[in-house]
């Protein structure tokens, strides 16, 4: 942890989740814990030193901060995007849909720093003229998105929401949005169809939200984590939190880490961290056995052979250079108990039961390589479906209207092609080329329960 | 059709969006309808459709979409079970195997007592405490070992 105590936390220095599986005996989360530790400063400034919309979209872009949802797009360049002399509403919406499989680190972020995320959707939208803000919370944290709605109530009793917030003249409301179990609705305009009260399935781009969003209004969409980065930046300066991370990859991030380490959870590390030092954080490997492959960006993101992951140190730039993408910070850890071919089978069926059915390369396509990636696992591959699965993929990607295409199409490229003997095997000789009780012994129950770290 | 207590909870819905949104409720009315009726029968879909003034099959669409809508109905507690990779790789279709010997039943299958339906489900974005489940999809359970599930089972009497 040394790395935690000589960076002075930010994201998680609030954090305090004494049983995980208990959410009543959280601390830390509440209005009178967030302003102990600085909270809400951050927008006493903006409104102390009278700061411009401009100026603040300034200070985010000088933090070189980086979009936390997936796709690394700078969020001070987002922002200026929002038309400035337009009348009528517009929306900052921040995105809590959280269900890229492996990522969990928005789920601790609303449980025990919800009012980072409030804090940031404020100054969000005051940066950008925004109206009313929502929060779309992932419908599988139910439990989160009442203690959101709680921190709310308490921002607004509080004089942060609402008409002339801090008597700044500034109007600013904000509310919570429940999904109920649609990994498209992460996707941003499929998001805002959700809010609409539609089924969730992505727009054409353009227009952009930025100009036709929510209720066709200009509107703006952040992931949490990317928000709760913004107080920060407002209290610290740009440069501050730049300063935390390596240039062009500004700040500390939030590694969900899942899979065969000791200490599953999330760890603040800074941009640029080895990836070797993080897998040291989480206590290294489960049972001492051998790292074998890595997905460093949540399921969408390639896989990485576990030696080259080793190689790479986590940021956007290192992990695109190998191949893959640092996405949302989910770093999903397979040792040497995974049967490639197996894990693969799981994933693209998550792709094909989640995949909206808007447009026919992903709706059949998902079904394909799902079809062809079972057969495979049950001994009755064929020959040619190695290169049948790199077909269909490729034949999906870029054919969409949104990225889950894309996204169900990578793995199955980046398993195939780095672990390609053993989908071989699997063919040839109609089974795994890791036993079943070698499987079984890898992917048991925890044996080391709560050692997760929270940081 | 619905209690004067939910119809006053989708009130509350209604008054997050704008005046002429109301069909933005729609998510968390059905979420309450289903709370209150145990599932989405059609006429409770059409019902809240008619509350929220937005067409049937517009609610309908919304109710058929997302998956935690039980449009059929379930047991007294209903559990859905993450089998997604970075659960599996922690024990979540172990998990999921011993609820299957314990109630006797298979997924999307219910115990002929009424108590239990099994689900299986897709990442609730909870990976760092698998194996993860949801409980009649509002109550997650974290780090469901063997015993963890005995005991939810015994909570569940």
């Amino acid at each position: 942890m040394a790395i935690l105590q000589a960076i002075n936390p930010t994201l998680t220095a609030g954090w305090h989740r004494p049983d995980a599986r208990d959410l009543t005996r959280d601390t830390g989360w509440r209005l009178k814990d967030y302003e102990a530790r600085d909270g809400y400063q951050a927008l006493r400034r903006l409104f102390g030193d009278k700061l411009t919309q401009d100026q603040v979209i300034a200070e985010v872009k000088a933090s070189a901060l980086r979009g936390r949802g997936g796709a690394g797009f700078p969020t001070g360049l987002k922002w200026s995007f929002m038309p400035k002399n337009c009348s009528g509403d517009k929306y900052i919406v921040c995105n809590t849909d959280e269900g890229e499989p492996g990522t969990f680190k928005d789920r601790d972020l609303i449980r025990l720093d919800p009012h980072a995320v409030i804090e940031g959707m404020i100054i969000a939208g005051f940066a950008m003229g925004a109206t009313r803000g929502y929060n779309y919370i992932h419908g599988e944290v139910f439990e989160l998105y009442q203690r959101f709605e709680e921190a709310i109530e308490e921002a607004r009793a509080a004089g942060y929401l609402g008409k002339n917030i801090l008597g700044s003249g500034f109007d600013f409301d904000l509310f919570a949005h429940q999904g109920w179990g649609a990994y498209i609705c992460g996707e941003e305009t499929a998001l805002l169809e959700s809010i609409e009260g539609k089924k969730g399935q992505p727009r054409y781009k353009p227009p952009f939200p930025a100009n036709v969003g929510l209720y066709g209004r200009p509107t703006t969409i952040n992931n949490t984590e990317s928000l709760a980065s913004i107080p920060y930046i407002l209290r610290r300066g740009g440069q501050a939190f730049l300063d935390l991370g390596k240039p062009n990859n500004g700040g500390t991030k939030l590694f969900s880490v899942s899979g065969h380490v000791n200490k599953p959870g999330n760890y603040e590390v800074p941009m640029g961290t080895p990836f070797a030092k993080l897998l040291e954080m989480c206590g290294g490997m489960r049972g001492g056995r051998k790292l074998k492959a890595v997905i460093p960006g949540g399921s969408s993101a390639p896989v990485l052979p576990g030696d080259v992951m080793m190689e790479c140190t986590l940021d956007y730039d290192s992990i695109a250079q190998a191949g893959s993408m640092l996405g949302s910070g989910a770093v999903i850890v397979m040792d040497e108990t995974v049967c490639m071919v197996k894990a693969l089978e799981r994933l693209s069926w998550f792709y094909y039961e989640e995949s909206c059915g808007q447009c026919t390369p992903c709706r059949e396509g998902t079904g394909w390589l799902y079809k062809v990636i079972h057969r495979i696992e049950h001994g009755r591959g064929r020959p040619e479906d190695l290169e049948l699965l790199d077909d269909v993929a490729k034949k999906i990607m870029g054919r969409t209207i949104c990225a889950l295409g894309d996204a169900a199409a990578l793995p199955v490229i980046s398993f195939v092609k780095h672990f390609r003997s053993e989908f071989e095997y699997h063919v040839e000789h109609k089974k795994c080329l890791v036993p079943l009780d070698v499987q079984k012994a890898g992917s048991t129950f925890h044996t080391r329960l709560m050692a997760g770290a929270t940081c | 059709m619905l209690s004067e207590a939910t119809l006053q909870s989708i009130d509350r819905e209604v008054a997050k969006y704008p005046a002429d949104q109301s069909q933005s409720a729609v998510m968390a009315a059905l979420r309450l309808a289903q709370a209150e009726r145990g599932w989405l029968a059609d006429e409770t879909i059409a019902f809240v459709a008619k509350y929220l003034g937005m067409p049937e099959m517009a609610a309908y669409e919304v109710a058929s979409f997302y998956n935690m809508y039980d449009r059929a109905p379930v047991g007294k507690h209903k559990i859905t079970v993450c089998t997604n990779l970075p659960c599996a790789l922690s024990g979540g279709v172990h998990a999921a195997d011993y609820l299957k010997q314990k109630l006797g039943i298979d997924f999307n299958e219910t115990t002929p007592d009424g108590r239990f339906t099994l689900k299986e489900g897709e990442c609730m974005g909870a990976c760092g405490d698998a194996p993860v489940m949801l409980v009649n999809s509002v109550h997650m359970r974290c780090f469901m070992t063997p015993e963890e599930i005995d005991r939810l089972l015994e909570e569940c009497k």
